[in-house]
């Protein structure tokens, strides 16, 4: 039984880990895009970025409404607490949802199309901003009570540190964002985002230091994890290996490689997921709620496991199918011009 | 006005209107998946073009509902722990797992085949093609199914107990199969399948009263007998699970039961009681003003005889703070429900009645003017059903939000009330918007009508598995380049 409670959060906060990188992962390069397109050129362009995300959008948004309803579930309170006190930059990001996904709808019928590319651009950058103010806010901490309900204000997540979040986090998605593109499409579209991946390459990196940087200073915790001990080591590998990733991104991008800089970016957001997870854990509101407080009973997490735990491997399956069935290049758009 | 700085009503107002909003789309998706799953189906068995026609006409008008759907679900997500914080801990054990549950088996699965369904005519064998729509309807019902195994246990909690203020669940499965479950499911995907039905038999008799020319009239005269065979099952079947659910509310959830009845003095078991057509609820003398009522009517409706063999209680049989509020609105939603469901099922008996007398073969069917014209009023009626039953079912709970155990004015968050007011009024006007819109861009597909000359998917999948990059180039499924 006692290593029941903790094994069982523990396996909880590895499967929750999982699909939230998942969601980042994949509705990162779909909000990259959707703000890439805030600067594209032509209405036809604007038709091919929406059209490589037109079979993937949903799904890759379902991850989220996944994690939504799996952290309900296994960390209640944590559900509980982190929205309340997020209560703004939650929904903000639906907001930005709900315009983007109701684009995608209306912008193939519409004939005014500039309301509807504004609504999917401005959408997905909302959206990118909630998710960057809501990782800014955990990471600095929820004011809580000793029952761990929110007790602060609901502005509190609005600071300085999660502004640079945030702001980082858009440089993430349009990094990602831009190397899907490079192997969706083809010509001069394909040659404007090996620039734009550059770009984000570089703002990305300097965000990445920045947040470094300031992290132990602003926040207490993490600068006990930082440097204790036998944790230092690995901390003082993340940023080598960041750096290393970021290297070879840049020379894919020189040597105009198709799939490679999506790989790289990939890498580097499991780096920086990696990095937050052994920064957080056990905590699930760091330094004041852990992830066995927050857990659910045993039964529950037990109840859980065998309805959701055998379906992951047959969600990525059929996910993937659909990643292999619409593979290839983008040349027009499927949305009228 | 203190309604607007009170983060309670405030909070109940988002959830009351995001909740209406976002179940006015699954349910054509859910029903119409359903019926795009029998096209197909017709479609492959009998390789008639017509059937393939439909199939992509209407899936034209899922898509359309789809996004919004989506769109409008991804707030009820997190609503929960927004603005009902206290109540998401207190039942997130077996509430938010249910909740995991769905979106696990049921929106991944819809997801994951959708792009399939929607752009894959001519990238995936036929047979694969037919899979994917299958589980894009499956995988809707499914969601159905745990949304409200989810609410039906806000209904009726069972399978476990408050201990210090927290649900805790003794058995999963039976709380799984609390007591109001198996009717509310049934009732529900009846109701999102009836809708559509409505709206699919509806809209193609807006069509032959246009009077676009024979082809059109025998396309839809097709799509409107589907439907009407596919009626002649659902809509008595409907009225009958109604009739269940509200005896389930008569034991279950008595004081529902009692406003949904306007009833102030309890009725003991072996008498017999009227029951109102109409009345005029007057919650502070704790009577009704005005009343019409079919005499010994009570007892019939709910066990087809007169004398009651058990008693109903009236609502002065519970105390004032533990009474739903709104009897008014309670009384008339419910009597709207079942009219139309009545109206359903006459409207399906006249239908079947002209069909079996010849009267809708191609040639006649133009000239049914008036039972056209019903079948287009009918079309709305599906939605106001569906909403008039869910204020119902969930103002007929009130004060609770998890019956008799959890006050819903113990269980919102502890928020400010501009924060919550300044979501509600957003959620008002985005929402309005798309409402809006979504009339606007239908209307226009509707104007459009099929198209019937699209050529058919083509036998040549061996070419596109052997040599993949000629096809590449282009996404769309060629038909689509219109
Ligand atoms: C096409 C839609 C439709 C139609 C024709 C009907 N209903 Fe209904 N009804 C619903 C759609 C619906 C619903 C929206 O689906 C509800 C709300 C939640 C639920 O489970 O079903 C509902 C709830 C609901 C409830 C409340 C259950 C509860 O609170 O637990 C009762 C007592 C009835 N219905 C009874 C009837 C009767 C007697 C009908 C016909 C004579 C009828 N309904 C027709
Ligand atoms: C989609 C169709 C639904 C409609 C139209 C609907 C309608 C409503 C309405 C009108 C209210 C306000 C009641 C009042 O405050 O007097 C309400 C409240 C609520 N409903 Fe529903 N509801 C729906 C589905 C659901 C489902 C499926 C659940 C749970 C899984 C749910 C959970 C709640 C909760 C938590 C509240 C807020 C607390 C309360 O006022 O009781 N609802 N809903
Ligand atoms: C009030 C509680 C509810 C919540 C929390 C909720 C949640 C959601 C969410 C998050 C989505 C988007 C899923 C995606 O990304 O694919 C969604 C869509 C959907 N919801 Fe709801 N929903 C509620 C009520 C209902 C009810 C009562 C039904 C029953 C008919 C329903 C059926 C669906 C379906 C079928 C979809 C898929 C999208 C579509 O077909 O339009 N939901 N819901």
């Amino acid at each position: 039984m006692e290593t029941l409670t903790y094994f069982l959060p523990q396996v909880w906060f590895a499967i929750l880990a999982l699909f939230l990188f998942l969601y980042v992962l994949l509705d990162g390069f779909d909000l990259g895009v959707g703000i890439l397109s805030l600067t594209a050129s032509s209405e036809e362009r604007r038709g091919i970025l929406m059209t490589s995300l037109g079979n993937v959008w949903d799904a890759n948004e379902t991850w989220l409404v996944l994690m939504g309803g799996a952290l309900f579930g296994a960390f209640p309170l944590a559900y509980a607490t982190i929205l309340n006190a997020l209560y703004i930059p939650i929904w903000a990001m639906i907001f930005g949802f709900i315009f983007r996904a109701v684009a995608f709808e209306f912008r193939e019928h519409s004939q005014q199309k500039l309301l509807w590319n504004l609504a999917f651009g401005a959408g997905s950058f909302l959206a990118a901003l909630g998710q960057g103010f809501a990782l800014g806010g955990v990471l600095a901490g929820i004011a809580v009570d000793d029952q761990g309900h929110f007790v602060g204000s609901t502005l509190d997540c609005f600071s300085l540190p999660s502004l640079l979040v945030a702001l980082t986090l858009i440089q993430g998605y349009v990094l990602i964002g831009s190397t899907y593109l490079i192997m969706r499409t083809a010509g001069t579209l394909q040659d404007t985002h090996y620039k734009t991946a550059k770009l984000a390459a570089w703002t990305t990196l300097l965000g990445a230091i920045a947040i470094t940087v300031i992290t132990p200073f602003f926040y207490d915790y993490a600068r006990d994890r930082l440097f204790s001990q036998p944790l230092i080591y690995i901390f003082a590998i993340i940023p080598v290996l960041g750096i290393l990733l970021v290297w070879q991104l840049l020379r894919s991008l020189d040597q105009r490689r198709e799939a490679t800089p999506f790989v790289w970016s990939i890498l580097l957001f499991l780096l920086t997921f990696l990095g937050l997870a052994l920064i957080v854990f056990p905590y699930i509101i760091p330094t004041q709620v852990t992830i066995y407080q927050a857990a659910a009973a045993p039964s529950s997490l037990v109840f859980m496991l065998v309805f959701i735990g055998f379906l992951i491997p047959i969600m990525l399956a059929y996910n993937i199918y659909q990643y292999v069935v619409f593979r290839g290049k983008v040349v027009t758009s499927q949305y009228g011009d | 006005m203190e309604i607007w700085s009170d983060t309670v009503i405030l909070s109940r107002l988002q959830f009351a209107l995001t909740s209406i909003f976002h179940m006015l789309w699954p349910v054509i998706t859910t029903g119409l998946g359903i019926y795009l799953v029998i096209i197909e189906g017709l479609w492959l068995k009998t390789r008639n073009p017509d059937y393939y026609y439909h199939a992509r006409f209407w899936a034209k008008l899922y898509v359309l509902n789809f996004g919004i759907g989506v769109a409008s679900g991804l707030p009820m997500e997190f609503e929960f722990g927004t603005n009902w914080a206290p109540f998401s801990e207190a039942t997130g054990d077996f509430f938010g797992s249910i909740l995991g549950f769905e979106g696990a088996m049921a929106f991944m699965l819809e997801a994951g085949f959708l792009g399939i369904m929607l752009f894959g005519w001519n990238r995936v064998p036929p047979i694969i093609h037919y899979l994917a729509t299958i589980m894009v309807a499956f995988g809707a019902n499914l969601s159905t199914f745990w949304i409200l195994v989810a609410n039906s246990w806000m209904q009726t909690p069972s399978g476990g107990s408050l201990v210090e203020g927290k649900f805790i669940v003794q058995d999963y499965f039976q709380a799984i199969l609390n007591p109001a479950m198996i009717d509310s499911v049934a009732h529900m995907f009846l109701a999102t399948l009836e809708t559509s039905l409505f709206v699919i038999g509806g809209i193609s008799a807006w069509y032959i009263l246009g009077q676009r020319g024979d082809r059109l009239t025998a396309f839809f005269g097709q799509s409107l007998k589907i439907a009407l065979a596919t009626l002649v099952v659902v809509a008595p079947l409907q009225v009958y699970i109604g009739h269940t659910s509200a005896e389930q509310v008569y034991q279950h959830q008595p004081s529902k039961l009692a406003a949904i009845e306007a009833r102030w003095d309890t009725v003991a078991a072996g008498e017999t009681a009227p029951w109102s057509m109409m009345a005029l609820p007057n919650a502070k003398a704790e009577t009704n003003d005005w009343e019409l009522n079919i005499p010994q009517g009570l007892g019939y409706i709910l066990e087809f005889k007169a004398e009651l063999s058990e008693p109903v209680l009236g609502l002065k049989a519970f105390e004032p703070q533990d009474r739903p509020p709104m009897i008014g609105l309670i009384f008339y939603c419910f009597r709207i429900m079942a009219g139309i469901g009545f109206f359903f099922v006459g409207l399906m008996g006249l239908t079947v009645v002209q069909w079996l007398r010849g009267k809708l073969a191609a040639a006649h069917l133009g000239q049914q003017t008036w039972l056209l014209r019903a079948w287009v009023l009918a079309a709305p009626l599906g939605y106001v059903a569906v909403e008039t039953g869910w204020t119902v079912r969930e103002v007929g709970r009130q004060p609770w939000i998890v019956y008799g155990l959890i006050r819903t004015s113990d269980a919102a968050s502890p928020l400010p009330a501009s924060n919550v007011l300044v979501s509600l009024v957003l959620f008002t006007l985005v929402y309005s918007v798309l409402l809006v819109a979504t009339l606007y861009f239908g209307s226009r597909i509707l104007r459009e009508g099929p198209n019937l000359d699209l050529p058919l998917p083509t036998g040549d999948r061996a070419d596109l598995a052997a040599t993949p990059g000629e096809f590449l180039p282009d996404q769309r499924p060629v038909e689509t380049q219109n």
